[in-house]
């Protein structure tokens, strides 16, 4: 039973690690490359964006403060300071970007619901302001182009390999988080806060932690991207991208650790295929996700995985436990 | 700093924080009694706005006239997303984040509508007949038409003062707020009193946004601007709170006139300045000493 769990996980992550490994072999452009590198990175954040909203019922709307901030590590440091400092830069994003989530988390935690989502969003607001009127530094509206990576780095297809492997690695450590004793008492102070303080356990220490761990991987996700295009602009830090994270989130499955990956991939097809054809994509994102709000709030993992559960009841008393688990986490 | 400077700055941030309080209070009405926070409120006062320029700008109908068509049709529109959609996911689990993704989606939907109706290019509305010039006041001169928006403002905190105290439709709404199923058990149509508070909050936002148009230039996008502007005087306010409301955006008014004649390009940084030290000393808001007490 045990041992063929493991096996179907590893069988899982073998199989997303090779489809994804295969891109650069089989791809017939270097557009396609590039909408992989997307799917990944885009994946990375959401997932990350998930352990704060779905894990812990903590809906920020400003995740794209920590995206800019990675990204405009690594672009201004480049630009700036020359190739050589490309890697630094990435860890001096990861760094500003753990401290400022420390320091503003201590803000942001002291309100809840509503409150904390439009505070998380006037922040983000706030420093897309800062980079946009900062002209001198930051290149303003222009954001910086061409700042190239040094060395092996600056082959895209490398740079592809280092981004999968990233991705995975981060992705990996963030499953262990959410289903380690700490994941659990998260989804304990979604479902029920009181409770974790009668037993001895700090709500908005556990939901200050969260904060800067899902920033950090926010920032990682960010640092990536500017490697992708070469380029970084005040878009990153613009509210949409927190906006456009959310949308993933929830098109994937909020209650699912895999469902923000896989609305990613969903989504970033969707915009390339759809954006073809009309300008008007957010009209045609706004219509879809309001169809997925009110009709299927499990998002598609969920949706899914409620069907098979209701199809195909789970038959032993240990696997409806498991799924119990994941399945709490929705409510 | 001499005396008719100061004047003309403080009669600006009031002029600004009428509008913010019209904008805001609309956002915390909904909020306090039906416990929606409506996102996409912006981009109601958004609808207005076009509405207006196109009642004023482009079918040449008289200002004052257009301004209450401006609120209905918004209005309207709200009461419709209310009905259609909102009114679907009350009561479900995590009610509060698909609120705001709901109303994110409508967001989404409205900018690109609007642009499709009305282009992508700056719109104004030119003030109306009589409100062009400057009201003088000993050696101070003050822009007639921002008077007139301070007179409106007024106007409408009497004026939902006295519905919401002294009426029958106010008793209900502040009934509402309390207890949703006893007002159901004495016999009144809850869902369609929600819909019609939903639809009076869209429409104050609308109207404030025609109200608005001839000051500002009316842009796509305009919406998450004004949302977060009405959020931080709600913050400052307390959620949910009426006259919290009105004295938040007279604080964010004036800080933000100053701001703009002290160090412009920067005001806006004030704002939130303004926000972060409320939140620091006083999460709850600042003019909010029961908290119990909603609108």
């Amino acid at each position: 039973m045990n041992a063929s769990r493991s096996f179907r996980t590893g069988l899982f992550w073998g199989l997303a690690l090779l489809v994804f490994a295969l891109v650069p072999i089989l791809m017939t452009s270097r557009y396609q490359l590039n909408l992989a590198s997307n799917v990944l990175v885009w994946g990375l954040f959401a997932v990350s964006f998930n352990m704060l909203w779905g894990v812990t019922g903590m809906l920020s709307f400003g995740q794209a403060l920590y995206y800019g901030l990675g990204a405009y590590g690594v672009g201004l440091m480049a630009h700036h300071l020359g190739p050589a400092w490309y890697v630094p830069g990435l860890f001096i994003g990861l760094l500003t970007a753990a401290l400022l989530a420390f320091l503003l988390g201590l803000l942001v935690i002291r309100v809840s619901g509503v409150y904390f989502t439009m505070l998380t969003l006037a922040f983000g607001q706030l420093a897309w302001q800062i980079m946009f009127k900062w002209y001198d530094f930051t290149g303003g509206d222009d954001g910086i182009q061409g700042f190239s990576a040094p060395g092996l780095l600056s082959n895209k297809i490398v740079y592809y390999y280092v981004i999968l492997g990233i991705v995975f690695v981060s992705i990996w450590l963030l499953k262990r988080l959410a289903y380690s004793p700490f994941g659990l008492l998260l989804r304990c102070v979604n479902q029920n806060p009181q409770r974790v303080r009668f037993l001895g356990r700090r709500v908005r220490r556990n939901q200050l932690r969260i904060y800067v761990i899902a920033s950090v991987f926010a920032a990682l996700a960010g640092g990536l991207m500017a490697g992708v295009d070469n380029s970084i602009h005040t878009d990153m830090l613009y509210w949409t991208t927190s906006g456009e994270v959310i949308l993933m989130t929830v098109l994937g499955g909020i209650s699912q650790f895999f469902g923000p990956f896989l609305g990613a991939l969903v989504i970033i097809l969707l915009e390339d295929i759809i954006g073809a054809h009309t300008e008007y994509w957010s009209l045609c994102i706004g219509i879809i996700m309001l169809i997925m709000v009110i009709g299927f709030p499990r998002g598609i993992v969920g949706e899914i995985k409620h069907l098979r559960m209701r199809w195909w009841p789970p038959k032993s008393a240990n696997a409806k436990s498991s799924l119990a688990v994941e399945s709490e986490v929705r409510s | 700093m001499d005396f008719s400077f100061f004047i003309t700055q403080a009669v600006s941030g009031l002029t600004m924080a009428t509008l913010l309080f019209l904008v805001a209070s609309g956002l915390t009405l909904i909020f306090g009694v039906g416990n929606i926070f409506n996102f996409a409120h912006g981009s109601f006062y958004m609808i207005g706005a076009y509405l207006g320029y196109q009642l004023v700008g482009v079918w040449h109908i008289n200002f004052w006239l257009a301004l209450p068509l401006a609120g209905l049709g918004a209005g309207l529109l709200g009461a419709l997303a209310e009905a259609l959609f909102l009114r679907r996911i009350y009561g479900r689990p995590l009610e509060g984040g698909f609120q705001i993704l709901l109303t994110y989606c409508l967001i989404l939907i409205i900018d690109d509508l609007v642009k499709i109706v009305w282009g992508t290019e700056y719109k104004s509305i030119p003030r109306p007949h009589g409100f062009h010039g400057a009201v003088q006041f000993g050696e101070i001169y003050i822009p007639a038409y921002n008077i007139a928006i301070i007179i409106i403002g007024l106007i409408v905190v009497v004026a939902s003062w006295w519905i919401l105290t002294k009426t029958r439709p106010g008793k209900i709404t502040r009934a509402s707020a309390v207890d949703r199923e006893m007002l159901g058990a004495l016999g009144v149509n809850v869902p369609l009193t929600l819909t019609l508070i939903f639809g009076i909050a869209t429409a104050l936002g609308g109207m404030t946004g025609a109200l608005a148009a001839p000051l500002r230039t009316v842009t796509p996008g305009a919406g998450i601007e004004v949302i977060i502007d009405s959020l931080i005087v709600v913050v400052l306010g307390g959620m949910g709170n009426f006259w919290g409301a009105w004295l938040g955006a007279l604080l964010l008014g004036e800080v933000n006139a100053f701001a703009v004649a002290f160090v412009p390009g920067w005001a806006t940084l004030f704002s939130y300045l303004v926000m972060v030290v409320t939140l620091i000393f006083k999460p709850e808001g600042l003019f909010a000493p029961r908290s119990v007490r909603k609108v």
